[in-house]
This record gives C-alpha cells, sequence and structure tokens, in this order.
C-alpha cells in the first residue's frame, strides 16, 4: 500500500499541497482527479521522491525516506508527463532501458524478448527499430509507457505489491488508446499491482478506477469510489462548475457530460 | 500471483527477432576498434625520424641488443626509450580526450559538449601553466612534495573548476542549454585565457619555450616520467566511467526519469565531473591543447552503434586511442625530419567535422 499522513509539500515558500492523507491499495487503481493547479501532480511527485516533504510517505510499509533510488525503483515505476530524449535511440532500446532499471522480476531469456512483448502489449508491435524521436507525441508517450511497464513487468514480486505511478497518462493520446492505456493499467491493478494515475478526464477515471482523489486547493477534498466520490456538490465544490454527474442506467458508473452543464456562459468571469 | 495479462509468457514478439537492437553493432564495433588500435600501435612504432621500422620491433623483443651492434643499440633506444612511450602516452591521451568528451556530453545530454569546446581544456591549462612557471617560486612548497604529479594535479583541479562552474551555470533543474552551455564555457576559457595570460607574461624566456610547444599540442616530450604521472590517473579515470554506462543511458532520459529508475543521479553527476576533470586535466598536462578528439569520436561512433555507453564507452576510448596514434603517426612526417605538433592536426580534422555536425543538426538542436 502507498500511504501518506499529513503530507506537505511547499515549494518556494508557497504550499502547494498541505495534510494529505492519501492512501493506494495493491490490487486497486487509484485515480487523483482535481482543477489545473490543485496539487495533483505535486502529490505524486511527493510519493516518488521528486520533492522534498513534511509528514509521512509510506511504500508496502516502508519509509519512502529511507528507500535508496535503486530499492524505489524496485517497488514503483513513474510514467512522465513528457520525455524529451537528448540522443537518438531507437524505439527498442528505449523500452530496453527499462529492463536495465528496477526489477523486472523476470530472468534469463525471456529478459531479452521482454522489450518486444512490452511494446506488443502498448499496440506498437513492430515499431522497435523506429528512431525514438521521429514519433509523434502519443507514440513516444505509449514507447515510455511500455518502458516504466519493463521496469516492474511482475505485478507482484516476493509476495510485495509494486505500483504504477502514471502522471496524466492519456493527455496527448487518442480514444482507442486512452481506453487502451487505461485498460493495461487496470490488468496491472487486477493482477496485484497497484496503481496510481493523475487524470483530468472524470468519465475515464469513473469507468477505470477503483477509488478516486478528489484534490482541490492543494487539499484532499474527498477520497471514494467513484460513486462516492463524483457528486454534484464535490464537483462544484473542486471545479468552480455546477455540473450534473450522471449515470449509466446498464452499469452503475457514474459519468459527467460537459452537456450537463445548462448555461455555460455562467463558468465566464464577467468582465 | 493471480496474474493472468501481465505473466512472463509472451504472446508476441517473441520470434528472436529483436529488431531495433544495436547491440550487436556495438560488441562488433568494440571487436573491430581493438584490431585498429593494434594496427595503429604498430604504425606508432614503426614511424618515425630514425630509420628504425617494425622490424627493429621484433629485434627489441627478442631481448637485449648485441653490445658490439650500433644500429642494433641504437633501435633499442629509439623503441624503448622513445616510441614506447610515445605510444603509451598517446593511446592514454586520446582515451582519456575521447570518454572525457563522451561523458560530458552525457552529463549535459547534448552532444556539442566537449572539454576543448567549453573551457575545461582551459582550465586544465592554466592550472598547469600555473606550475610550469610558479612551480619553482611561489607554488614550490605545494609542488615540492608532490613531486612530478604536481603539473596532473594542478591541471585536474583546474578543469575540476571548470566544469562544475559549468555545470552549474548551464543546467537548471536537469536541463542544459545548449547557448548557455556553449556561451558559459566561451566565457570560462576566455578567463582562463587571460589568468594564464598574465602567468606567460611574468615567465623567463625558457619557460615561454615550454609553454608555446605545450600549448600547440604535441606528444614529443613523451618519455617514461610522463606516463608514470599522467598514465595512471588516466587509466583510473577510464575505469572509473564503465561504472556509469547505465546511469548515462537513463540519463537520455531527463535527471528525474533517471531517478526514477533507480539511478543514483547527484553521485553519477560527481563521479562524471571528477573523472572528467582527472581524464582532461592529465591528458591536458603531459600533451597541451589536442583539441577536438573529445567532439569527432563519440559522434561518429553514435552514428555508427547508437548511442548506448555500454558499447560507446569502450568503443570511444579505443577508437579514441588509435586517433591519436595515427594524428601523432601523420604529424611526425608531413613535414619530416622536423614534426608538426599533433593539435594542429586533429585541429585540422575535426574543425572540418564539427563544422559537418553543425550543418547536420542544424534544425535538431535547440537553441
Amino acid at each position: 500500500m502507498i500511504a501518506t499522513q499529513g503530507l506537505s509539500v511547499r515549494i518556494d515558500g508557497r504550499t502547494i499541497i498541505s495534510d494529505i492523507a492519501f492512501e493506494a491499495q495493491p490490487g486497486q487503481l487509484t485515480a487523483i482527479v482535481g482543477p489545473n493547479g490543485s496539487g495533483k501532480t505535486t502529490l505524486l511527485k511527493a510519493i516518488i521522491g521528486d520533492h522534498a516533504y513534511d509528514g509521512e510517505i509510506r511504500l508496502n510499509g516502508l519509509d519512502a525516506r529511507s528507500l535508496g533510488p535503486a530499492a524505489a525503483a524496485g517497488l514503483r515505476t513513474v510514467l512522465p508527463q513528457a520525455s524529451v530524449l537528448a540522443f537518438p535511440f531507437t524505439v527498442r532500446e528505449v523500452v530496453a532501458l527499462g529492463t536495465t532499471a528496477g526489477r523486472p522480476g523476470i530472468l534469463g531469456q525471456a529478459l531479452g524478448g521482454l522489450p518486444e512483448a512490452a511494446l506488443a502489449r502498448v499496440d506498437l508491435d513492430g515499431f522497435g527499430p523506429r528512431c525514438y524521436q521521429d514519433l509523434s507525441g502519443g507514440e513516444q508517450q505509449r514507447v515510455q509507457l511500455a518502458r516504466v511497464l519493463c521496469q516492474v513487468w511482475v505485478p507482484v514480486l516476493d509476495t510485495q505489491p509494486r505500483y504504477l505511478l502514471l502522471d496524466e497518462p492519456v493527455s496527448s493520446l487518442d480514444i482507442r488508446h486512452q481506453l487502451q492505456v487505461m485498460a493495461i493499467a487496470r490488468a496491472f491493478a487486477d493482477a496485484g499491482g497497484g496503481v496510481v494515475a493523475v487524470l483530468h478526464d472524470l468519465n475515464l477515471a469513473a469507468m477505470f478506477a477503483d477509488r478516486i482523489a478528489i484534490i482541490a486547493g492543494g487539499r484532499l477534498l474527498t477520497m471514494g469510489s467513484p460513486k462516492e466520490a463524483l457528486t454534484d456538490d464535490r464537483l462544484e465544490a473542486a471545479f468552480g462548475c455546477p455540473l450534473r454527474v450522471g449515470s449509466v442506467p446498464t452499469a452503475p458508473v457514474p459519468f459527467v457530460l460537459p452537456q450537463s452543464l445548462a448555461d455555460w456562459t455562467s463558468i465566464v468571469p464577467a468582465h | 500471483m493471480a496474474a493472468s495479462a501481465f505473466d512472463p509468457a509472451f504472446p508476441r514478439g517473441l520470434s528472436g527477432v529483436r529488431a531495433g537492437d544495436r547491440s550487436h553493432l556495438g560488441r562488433q564495433a568494440v571487436m573491430i576498434l581493438a584490431l585498429l588500435l593494434v594496427l595503429a600501435m604498430l604504425v606508432s612504432l614503426s614511424t618515425g625520424a630514425s630509420g628504425t621500422d617494425l622490424s627493429a620491433l621484433f629485434h627489441v623483443l627478442g631481448g637485449e641488443p648485441d653490445p658490439q651492434d650500433a644500429t642494433a643499440l641504437r633501435d633499442h633506444v629509439v623503441m624503448m626509450n622513445i616510441r614506447l612511450p610515445r605510444m603509451i602516452l598517446g593511446m592514454l591521451v586520446g582515451a582519456g580526450l575521447a570518454v572525457s568528451g563522451l561523458v560530458m556530453q552525457g552529463l549535459f545530454r547534448n552532444p556539442l559538449a566537449d572539454p576543448g569546446l567549453v573551457g575545461v581544456s582551459s582550465g586544465a591549462g592554466l592550472g598547469a601553466v600555473g606550475v610550469i612557471v610558479l612551480g619553482t617560486t611561489a607554488l614550490a612548497p605545494l609542488t615540492g612534495p608532490l613531486g612530478i604529479y604536481s603539473l596532473q594535479i594542478a591541471a585536474f583541479l583546474g578543469g575540476l573548476a571548470t566544469t562544475t562552474i559549468l555545470y552549474r551555470v548551464a543546467t537548471r533543474s536537469g536541463q542544459t542549454a545548449v547557448a548557455t552551455m556553449l556561451l558559459a564555457g566561451i566565457a570560462i576559457g576566455a578567463l582562463a585565457g587571460a589568468a594564464t595570460g598574465v602567468l606567460v607574461y611574468v615567465a623567463t624566456d625558457s619557460q615561454l619555450r615550454d609553454l608555446t610547444f605545450w600549448n600547440l599540442g604535441s606528444l614529443a616530450g613523451a618519455n617514461w616520467t610522463k606516463v608514470m604521472a599522467s598514465g595512471p590517473i588516466i587509466a583510473l579515470a577510464l575505469g572509473a566511467t564503465l561504472f556509469l554506462r547505465n546511469g548515462l543511458n537513463a540519463l537520455t532520459l531527463g535527471e528525474a526519469t533517471a531517478a526514477h529508475m533507480g539511478v543514483p543521479v547527484e553521485r553519477l553527476k560527481r563521479v562524471a565531473i571528477i573523472a572528467v576533470a582527472a581524464a582532461t586535466g592529465a591528458a591536458v598536462a603531459v600533451s597541451g591543447g589536442i583539441g577536438f578528439v573529445g567532439i569527432v569520436v563519440p559522434h561518429l561512433l553514435r552514428l555508427v552503434i547508437g548511442p548506448d555507453h555500454r558499447y560507446l564507452l569502450p568503443a570511444s576510448a579505443l577508437l579514441g586511442a588509435s586517433f591519436l596514434l595515427l594524428a601523432d603517426a601523420v604529424s611526425r612526417t608531413i613535414v619530416a625530419p622536423a614534426e608538426l605538433p599533433i593539435g594542429i592536426v586533429t585541429a585540422a580534422v575535426g574543425g572540418p567535422f564539427f563544422l559537418w555536425i553543425l550543418l547536420r543538426r542544424r534544425s535538431a538542436i535547440a537553441w
């Protein structure tokens, strides 16, 4: 489990998030949603270890501060928002970097074929010899996903569940690949690993997440199942926008249509 | 484990074909370059002002020469006391400069970083000139106990200071701005050059002569003392860089991502900076301003085998060593019986090559 207690992050004297008690269970996909600048990514980066913080973060019970880079890399992997490559690696070479980091949990012969398997998984079969820098943004994003999957390929290793931390994983993807990436994350969780994803799309969050954390103004507004978390009141409180949550008749998954905003002129500040 | 989709039973892409994996190229390149180095070593040993040729090498290897045979005696002295130390020094300097360039490029995440271009060699040169000019006077209390290593240590400290300043100035939160790096390098180089100028101004006539030849870059003064003084430092630095290979690969994705992948980034940067300063410093101390090796060699190899540091590091060391030995052979023969400083040869090859890189990459370089 990833758990934070009283987590606060200050950057350049400004408090970005404060007193957050967040948790993500193995076997579950936990989505972090909230408005721009609310501190979603900061929360994720604190868990990753990119920011100094007050409070406590534990990964599988271990204090995150006591984990060295290598130990942490064996427990969790991170998909960044964007990756610019300094040198002209092929797609295959980029993905293979993931097998030398962390602990894929796969040995011998199979490890050599892991990059191909990871590429096939993200629907990029045959992209191995292409130059990474020549790919579109969405394709690069999926190559990076293949790389981070290699780092913790086996979701549970030595009885320790491992975690995929995804920072806006679908931001530059088309609808097919948005669904596909979410399905890959879902499968990782179903296999016993944990997934934490910062998402902007409330519907994807509702569809794939077990739990949704809403961050607003640097604080954890609520945390619960999609049904519990996504309510009209909370969305208005978080996003400042009187949205109405709907529900799919056949499956009890809430959805939020922008169309539910009857009067969109109401959210444009008056001059 | 209940893993179904994530079991290592791969549905596709398992036919043994690993398209896009260039590691076989890397391994082949290392082997071919090792052969090239052997050839370059033979060329180096058989080239020179005296008539001593390759056949003499086998006689020398045969043991102590017959004291009655003047030619054999001469060959023995030429081989053992002139050409052999020169060859070893050339190999070490070439490998040191090429690997320093490669590691700096990896560290700055930029193919244009080079110890010569961004002022590291100037900083090392300032340290070396300081010892040459002030070694017997103002710096005597320091150079006395350091003995033959004082030149190398001064050059190392000069290189370390410039690399550290450069990194601090040009890199913000893991991103290096190319323009800032090159301009900062020019500024640091100019500053080191100004300080060197002051030292030259106060130098005596005989020191001036030493300085001028040293500054043009040459292996001409090679002897066993210089090999003993610089060799171990360069060899240690080269050895240390081998531990950086996976870290430098991860660093290609940026410092934050490298850290997420388990690379101890701060330690990696420290080791890289110290290794570059040590190798460049020791090379500059014995051979002066030999430029462009650090940019030509890694760039050429990257074009052929790709940017994987596991193969680039040994390949750069081998090709750098060969390149310098061959350049040295040219410098010894082109104006024979006189000798052209090797720095002129490497600059004549490297200058146009650098321009070619700029033309090829004009669109790719983010200013």
